[in-house]
């Protein structure tokens, strides 16, 4: 691995940028939500308070392969998203490699899985719950996340991020931005789509036996993946090109407008049922991606 | 205090988590703790965040006599938070029983049972009364720490 590749992994869009943009974005949800409730909200460094806080809690000691288990699966959502966030090709200068975006898909999927196993072991019934509502919800919207990245592959006749990055004049592009849109609140488990960790109706979901580290370990991961989502959205829409810190506060800029955006869907609708979330995504976004899909292949081979 | 030291209390000062548990209260003042989180006393503010899992909170907060039925579940769930901790009893009941005193049903006060650190009296007490007390016990849970003796013990 180069200099720049490096640099990427731990300074930008990496961890010593993601983490504190993480915090950043995760506080701006709440702040946006509780205006929209004509609340005052938190204060900025709430996320920040909360995950030191974590840090020092004393946490129930646990043996065996289970204890182990449990620590591990925070981590790995956290390294697959720090190397999902090393790929974004926030300033494409070529350094990716051919089907890098695959490895992306790949690495944004992974934290899902994580929590997923997360709780079934725990043990806890509404671990269980939680964790087959997020397997479900994860088939749903996978589908459409997949078919949204190969429209925008197939419209750009290449898998390689660097040549993804930017806007373009095709309209298979801007439909697969808008699936990839459409299924960042179900991946996020934001409002309508968070049945899998829904707070007071099955405690926390896959989250309920976590406690001290371990929970700020998750925490730190959402923030991350709300980074790495937001982040994906933006490097395919802002123009390539320009001095780099432009770029990288035009970069910040439309992530942050993007958590606004996801924060207003979030106030503005209650949980849906999992049924009908999957009738969503199955029903009507799924039409939506395959048609768009088809367009893009049409497209590709008149041209 | 080192910085560390003064971060951490800091931290725990700035956000402590709730868990609510009712021990067979009439609801009274479980819905004045609900109303601290509506628009009008917004408790976010201060960092207040009402949790699902006892295993994610900071602090107790407790409804209600202490029912026979509940007593077991007000020990294991005391157990289950993790330190540091505190309680805080909401409403007259947990601190006198109240009206519901000599029952034979009645396991109370709460204070037999496991350490109180805050009361917030009342029938039941107002929200800023249970905002006041809330923000009593994270400055009681920001100095405490973790107690040495706590460490290693294995929790339920």
């Amino acid at each position: 691995m180069n200099a720049s590749g490096l640099i990427q992994l731990f300074v930008f869009p990496g961890l010593l940028f993601a983490i504190p943009a993480g915090w950043f974005y995760i506080w701006g949800e709440h702040k946006a939500v509780a205006r929209m409730q004509q609340r005052i909200g938190p204060p900025m460094l709430q996320p920040f308070y909360d995950f030191v806080k974590l840090l020092g809690k004393r946490t129930p000691s646990r043996r065996g392969i289970e204890a182990d288990l449990l620590r591990l699966w925070p981590a790995l959502s956290v390294l697959s998203l720090a190397g999902a966030l090393a790929l974004l090709p926030v300033f494409p200068s070529g350094h990716g490699f051919s089907g890098d975006g695959i490895l992306l898909v790949a690495l944004l999927e992974l934290p899902s899985i994580c929590f997923i196993l997360a709780g079934f072991t725990s043990g806890s019934i509404y671990g269980e719950i939680g964790a087959i509502r997020e397997a479900v919800l994860s088939v749903a919207n996978n589908l459409v996340f997949l078919l949204a990245i190969v429209t925008i592959a197939v419209t750009e006749k290449t898998f390689r991020l660097g040549d993804l990055a930017g806007p373009s004049w095709n309209p298979g592009h801007w439909l697969g931005v808008f699936g990839i849109l459409l299924c960042i609140p179900a991946k996020l488990r934001l409002n309508p789509f968070s049945t899998s960790s829904a707070e007071q109706e099955i405690y926390s979901g896959p989250l309920t036996e976590y406690a001290g580290a371990a929970l700020g370990m998750w925490e730190l991961a959402h923030g991350l993946e709300w980074v790495a989502l937001t982040g994906l959205v933006a490097t395919l829409v802002l123009p390539v090109g320009g001095p780099w810190w432009i770029h990288a506060i035009l970069f910040v800029a439309v992530s942050f407008g993007e958590v606004l955006l996801l924060s207003a869907v979030s106030a503005a609708t209650a949980r849906f049922t999992l049924q009908r979330s999957i009738q969503f995504y199955w029903r009507w976004a799924a039409v939506l991606a395959v048609l768009a899909m088809s367009s893009a292949i049409y497209m590709r081979f008149r041209s | 205090m080192s910085i560390l030291k003064q971060l951490m209390h800091k931290c725990r000062r700035k956000s402590p988590w709730l868990f609510h548990l009712n021990t067979g209260s009439c609801n009274g003042c479980d819905i004045e703790l609900v109303t601290c989180l509506s628009p009008r006393y917004d408790v976010e503010q201060l960092g207040i965040h009402l949790e699902g899992s006892p295993r994610h909170a900071d602090i107790l907060c407790i409804t209600g006599p202490v029912t026979r039925n509940t007593l077991e579940a007000v020990k294991t769930v005391y157990s289950q938070v993790c330190e540091p901790k505190a309680v805080v009893a909401l409403g007259s009941c947990p601190a006198s029983c109240n009206v519901f005193a000599g029952s034979p049903v009645i396991e109370g006060p709460l204070s037999k049972h496991i350490p109180v650190d805050v009361y917030v009296p009342g029938c039941p007490p107002h929200p800023d009364a249970i905002i006041n007390g809330i923000a009593r016990a994270a400055e009681i849970l920001a100095s405490r720490g973790v107690p040495e003796k706590a460490k290693g013990e294995p929790q339920k």
